[in-house]
């Protein structure tokens, strides 16, 4: 008798852990990324948080890279670059990588404009975030996928 | 490791409020540290440029913090706004706390 009511409890915790974790694989899409190598904690560990207004920073990649050893991207931010108002930093991640860190470029008032670029190893196709820093504290992101052909990741 | 030699491309002149752009490359071959020796099976150790810094004047201008995630040679550009002549300096620090660094001279027409 006990063993079969141990049963029924067994069985309906194991119930609410699977709507649990079904509940938690419904709500993943929502995130707009099905993946995460640890991208989001790099964010949050630089900037604070590991959301931001999808507005005013641009992230240029080519849509097709043939070879992931070598993807040239440029990132760019809206901002008047006085001492007041400037861009601090753009950091670049890559969600899908074996690391997520890709670099950060720093700015100062002195560059005029916040436009700069360099080339990124890619592993596979995947999305690449951009992370814009401001003066003033506001955070601002942008979001590209790109296809990579042959992975750049070595071994 | 192949001799590592910074190259930048700074325009000869310049006018004052002028936006230009600074191109810069290095040669290094931006170890991972995540590739295995084909032979031994162990992991070869990471060997990076780690960090980039352009000062012109002697004022840092723009730095970048690089990981392994950057190419091969990187290249870096960024844009300066000319408010005078003067001389920039390029420095790069890799893994090992090596430095590796160049000069240009920036006119001013």
């Amino acid at each position: 008798m006990t063993e079969k009511l141990q049963l029924v409890v067994s069985n309906r915790r194991h119930f609410i852990l699977g709507a649990t974790a079904a509940a938690t694989l419904l709500s993943l899409p929502k995130l707009g990324f099905a993946e995460d190598n640890g991208w989001k904690a790099a964010m949050e560990g630089l900037v604070g948080s590991s959301e931001a207004d999808a507005n005013r920073v641009s992230i240029e990649l080519p849509e097709i890279a043939e070879n992931g050893n070598t993807v040239p991207f440029s990132v760019a931010v809206e901002s008047p670059m006085t001492d007041e108002d400037h861009v601090k930093a753009v950091h670049v991640f890559a969600t899908g990588n074996p690391r997520p860190d890709i670099g950060s470029f720093m700015f100062t008032p002195a560059n005029g404009v916040a436009d700069a670029s360099s080339r990124m190893r890619l592993g596979r196709t995947q999305d690449i975030v951009a992370v814009a820093e401001m003066s003033n504290g506001q955070v601002f992101m942008a979001t590209q996928t790109v296809k990579v052909t042959i992975g750049g990741c070595g071994g | 490791m192949a001799k590592v030699k910074p190259r930048v491309k700074v325009p000869k002149k310049a006018s004052v409020g002028d936006v230009v752009t600074i191109k810069t490359l290095i040669s290094h071959k931006m170890e991972t540290g995540l590739r295995k020796d084909k032979e031994t099976g162990e992991l070869i150790p990471r060997d990076i440029i780690s960090a980039f810094e352009a000062k012109f004047n002697g004022a840092t201008v723009f730095s970048m913090n690089l990981h392994a995630g950057i190419s091969a040679n990187p290249f870096v550009s960024f844009p300066m706004k000319v408010t005078e002549a003067g001389e920039f300096e390029f420095i790069w620090n890799a893994d090992g706390e090596k430095t590796y660094s160049k000069k240009a001279k920036l006119k001013v027409a």
